[in-house]
């Protein structure tokens, strides 16, 4: 009984910090404007220095996504965290009798809905951009993607935590972030791109399910070790 | 006394390492098929394997710091200098791994480079412990230490990836030389000897350096500790 009331003390702090972080980015709508035409700046000069054809598009139609959303959640993920150093907010954060790790989550949910509506945007454009014709199993691209930002936002707002108490605290993120997400990265432009060339080469899933137990494995180590991450002074 | 055993080991690594040499270089037949280039394996494998050794213990000096770090700060400090030397000389020792892999891949597959599992997570986890080093340097004080304790713990992720790599996938990298199978294993006696040696060897150097620099990192550590004291005292 006690457990079950933990618990639902547990989403409601959740649901309290998502409630307050997305009520900010409605009135301000920073991190949505700034991602999206940071991403659309990237994927027109990635189509302007390479001008691929129809089929060079396919295969690196991918990575352009992938990199476009990364460099974009980069520059905003910093923001999410910077906000509550103002103020001392952090500070009262911390000294909250809540869990870390609640905070942590919202965070991400919060950044997950966010980059998500900017893909979904960018999404058509890419496509107009690039002249993209998939060849593959299209619908998979609704599993690839939500795993493959998940692994960038869960892990992005971990160590934009992280490295928001650094002295330089912008340049620190993608230094970090990037060789981590790595792997991820690999996972999720090698299944985009069977998926856009329809080459099955990869039949059994097999990145997907990589890019899964990537999400996984690094979600729960981030829920673990977010409060000394918080409390570190 | 201290400066007399500190010459007299740095002796003894550099004749043992001296040995590994003339075991590797002379003694160990050539190869059928590649020649001399194989000679690099003596070099390459040791320092692979020995970098996991230095990166273990950067993980468990970390898991120690995280550990020790409420209840006890003086442990704690010790852990942290066996942490950041760790990771320094495993860094070192992949930088060894990743220079020979190449400079043995031109002449005996054609290609500096590709990007197969093994050679991509042994990237991967440079980048990694580079980055740990420099959030070491972009921070400052006990919370630096906290979050690079935290890094740690991430990057040590990739290390079971990069060790199964070529075991669980079909990689243009080798198969492992050890624990690869019922056929893995070096057969020649004196090619085994000449590998022996060099891990040897290199554990030795790897391990004075890794001593040295805890000793620095000690009295750097002691000379923060005392300068804070005097600053808090009003001196």
């Amino acid at each position: 009984m006690e457990s079950a009331q933990n618990s639902s003390n547990w989403t409601g702090l959740v649901l309290s910090h998502l409630r307050k972080d997305l009520q900010i980015e409605w009135r301000s709508r920073e991190a949505i404007n700034s991602m999206l035409f940071f991403a659309l700046l990237v994927v027109v000069l990635f189509s302007m220095a390479f001008d691929p054809t129809a089929d060079t598009s396919r295969e690196i139609a991918g990575g352009v996504l992938c990199v476009a959303t990364l460099f974009a959640s980069v520059s905003s993920l910093n923001q999410a965290w910077a906000r509550e150093i103002r103020h001392q907010v952090l500070d009262a954060l911390r000294m909250t009798p809540s869990d870390g790790a609640a905070l942590f989550l919202a965070k991400v949910l919060a950044n997950f809905l966010f980059v998500s509506i900017v893909q979904f945007v960018l999404g058509p454009i890419f496509f107009v951009f690039y002249n993209l014709h998939p060849l593959g199993n299209v619908w998979l691209l609704l599993l690839v993607v939500p795993f493959g930002t998940w692994a960038l936002v869960a892990n992005g707002t971990f160590f934009a935590a992280l490295s928001i108490r650094s002295r330089n605290r912008e340049l620190l993120l993608p230094l970090i972030l990037f060789p981590i997400f790595l792997p991820a990265l690999l996972a999720m432009v090698l299944s985009v791109k069977t998926i856009l060339t329809g080459d099955n080469s990869d039949p059994s899933l097999l990145w997907i399910k990589l890019l899964a137990g990537y999400d996984i494995i690094f979600t729960t180590v981030s829920l673990i070790l977010f409060d000394i991450v918080l409390e570190a002074e | 006394m201290k400066k007399l055993f500190f010459a007299l080991t740095t002796l003894a690594v550099l004749a043992l390492m001296g040995w590994g040499y003339y075991q590797a270089i002379y003694v160990a037949p050539t190869e059928a098929t590649m020649g001399d280039v194989q000679r690099i394996f003596y070099y390459h494998v040791p320092n692979a394997m020995l970098s996991y050794l230095f990166f273990v213990i950067n993980f468990v000096a970390s898991l120690l710091f995280l550990l020790w770090r409420r209840e006890d700060p003086g442990r704690a400090q010790a852990a942290d200098a066996w942490a950041l030397a760790g990771a320094e000389v495993g860094v070192v020792f992949c930088t060894v791994v990743l220079i020979t892999g190449p400079l043995w891949g031109r002449p005996v597959w054609g290609i500096w480079w590709t990007w197969d599992a093994r050679l991509t997570t042994t990237l991967v986890l440079w980048l990694i412990y580079v980055s740990y080093l420099l959030t070491r340097r972009f921070a400052a004080g006990a919370q630096m230490q906290t979050l690079a304790a935290v890094l740690s713990v991430f990057g040590f992720f990739d290390i079971p990836f990069n060790y199964l790599a070529n075991r669980l996938w079909r990689t243009q990298h080798p198969a492992p030389v050890f624990g690869g199978g019922p056929d893995s294993g070096i057969k020649d006696p004196h090619m085994l000897a000449a590998f022996g040696w060099n891990v040897l060897a290199w554990a030795m150097w790897g391990l004075l350096v890794l001593g040295v620099r805890v000793y620095v990192e000690r009295r750097q550590q002691g000379i923060d500790g005392a300068a804070a004291q005097a600053a808090l005292a009003g001196d």
